[in-house]
């Protein structure tokens, strides 16, 4: 079990703000980070992994990793941590990668074989591609075989069909060892997939939390069919007036009332629901 | 010409060369707990220490050579000191090169390494401490190996401007041939001796080796970075 109490002044976007969370985590949750750009998400991660300081405490399965008076360095966590830019060795190849974090040859061949890099082991990390490069930097977290797993945005970078293979291999993996996983995430496909648990922060506070239906699917209002995109132009066609939304990969047609065309601007976040089988689209679009 | 050519001795060379080695070993063992503290440092006084340790670039020769000479010298207290209990002298001597030496090359040495350290990727270094290295170990296993193109810079440049020093090895080493007597030193008093044949010579010499050390620099790193790119 993890106990998490801590507070942070951060230096947001829009000035200062605080970062506080106090929460539960058990053993072999597989957690789900969401929330804005600037919401605390990726500094949360580095707290954790003890790369950035700050008060309140930390206790994994009965180890105090942060106290008063203790702040257990990031060595010495025992933690596996997944950048978002990689950050891979370049001075060593695929296998050195690995071996450098435990000379466990047995493990790194299992873990390269589990995510299909048994064939590249001799590979400089610079001629991967972006997925390959991922895979390595999944399989070089899981070497020390972590108390807990800390993923940063692991997928962003890469096309949606990459994205889904890895989205499979990090399953395989959690299934495999069992380890506490917390991710940052935007995707809500993704949280549904992979997460038993999700963390929605905004500005540095707790927004929701609970299980990626509770939390994914439900929404204000009695809608069923309901879609967050923004309103990326609008267009004066005749006497009606169309936005133009996208929603995930897709653009959207939606005709506006002359009341709505005043109310929404070019950049709104908006949700754009069925209700008595008309379009009605409503300010927001935040979970 | 031939019997200048025959006539010529290599020892100013020879010393050049070795004030160059023995400076760019100290200087890069130096440097680089230095130029790593640097680039990692947050704190305010930074500046300060790169503001000093750049000193050399601007100040003349011969100021820091004159600083060096007061603090060295056989009444001062350092130089008592060494007298006393080592009994050998630090200046007008070989030993008195190399200190002076290393003060004045210490920039080419700190700041390509701790250019190199600062433009590595921060994750690289904090994937490696997740991993349970110690800040050594992360030292010399990831971030030095990471830094090629800025440490071959930074050990042939330190190297090429101790042999290219005059200013400060006259103040502190004077000309005693085979202990001091440097080819930058040589030139210098064959040209005043009128000894215009074997000036040429020497700096002929001088800029052929100077040309060479910075050809072989610019080739490797492009080689190098190319090398990277293509990866």
């Amino acid at each position: 079990m993890i106990q998490i109490a801590i507070s942070k002044k951060l230096n947001g976007a829009d000035g200062d703000m605080m970062l506080t969370l106090d929460t539960t985590i058990q053993r072999g949750d597989f957690i789900a980070l969401n929330g804005k750009s600037g919401s605390g998400k990726t500094t949360l991660l580095r707290i954790l992994a003890g790369l950035e300081e700050t008060q309140g405490s930390i206790e994994v399965e009965g180890v105090t990793w942060l106290d008063k008076k203790i702040n257990l360095p990031p060595q010495k966590r025992g933690i596996g941590f997944v950048f978002q830019d990689y950050a891979l060795f370049d001075n060593m190849n695929v296998e050195q990668n690995l071996l450098y974090v435990n000379n466990d040859r047995a493990l790194a061949d299992k873990l390269l074989n589990l995510t299909d890099l048994g064939g590249l082991k001799d590979r400089s990390t610079q001629k991967l591609s972006g997925g390959q490069k991922q895979r390595v930097a999944l399989c070089r977290a899981m070497m020390n075989s972590p108390k807990l797993l800390l993923m940063d945005e692991p997928l962003s970078a890469l096309d949606p069909s990459m994205r889904a293979r890895l989205q499979d291999e990090i399953l395989l993996l959690h299934k495999e060892f069992g380890t506490t996983t917390i991710m940052v995430s935007h995707e809500p496909s993704e949280i549904y997939k992979l997460a038993s648990k999700v963390i929605v922060l905004e500005n540095g506070k707790l927004l929701k939390e609970g299980t990626p239906k509770d939390v994914l699917l439900k929404r204000s209002g009695s809608q069923k069919f309901s879609f967050e995109g923004e309103i990326i132009d609008m267009i004066q066609a005749d006497i009606i007036s169309v936005a133009i939304i996208s929603i995930g990969q897709q653009l959207v047609e939606v005709v506006l009332s002359a009341h709505e065309k005043e109310k929404f601007k070019i950049g709104d976040r908006v949700n754009v629901s069925t209700k008595a089988f008309g379009v009605n689209i409503a300010k927001g679009g935040g979970r | 010409m031939l019997d200048t050519l025959a006539s010529l001795e290599f020892e100013p060379f020879i010393l050049s060369f070795k004030l160059a080695l023995v400076v760019t070993v100290i200087l890069f063992i130096i440097s680089l707990p230095l130029s790593w503290c640097l680039s990692q440092s947050r704190s305010k006084f930074k500046p300060f220490f790169e503001a000093l340790t750049a000193l050399p670039i601007v100040l003349p020769p011969s100021v820091l050579g004159f600083y060096i000479l007061i603090a060295l010298a056989k009444d001062s207290p350092i130089g008592i000191f060494f007298k006393e209990t080592f009994g050998i002298s630090l200046v007008f001597n070989f030993t008195g090169l190399v200190i002076a030496s290393c003060f004045y090359s210490l920039p080419f040495m700190v700041q390509p390494l701790q250019n190199g350290f600062e433009k590595l990727n921060k994750g690289m270094l904090e994937a490696s401490y997740v991993a349970g290295k110690g800040k050594l170990a992360t030292l010399f296993k990831i971030a030095l190996p990471n830094i090629k193109p800025s440490l071959i810079t930074g050990l042939i440049i330190t190297f090429a401007h101790t042999v290219g020093e005059f200013g400060v090895v006259l103040m502190i080493g004077g000309s005693r041939p085979g202990e001091t007597k440097v080819a930058s030193i040589a030139i210098y008093e064959m040209t005043e001796a009128m000894h215009y044949n074997t000036a040429h010579i020497y700096s002929a010499i001088m800029v052929i080796i100077s040309f060479l050390v910075l050809l072989s620099v610019y080739i490797f790193n492009g080689r190098f970075n190319r090398a990277w790119e293509s990866k």
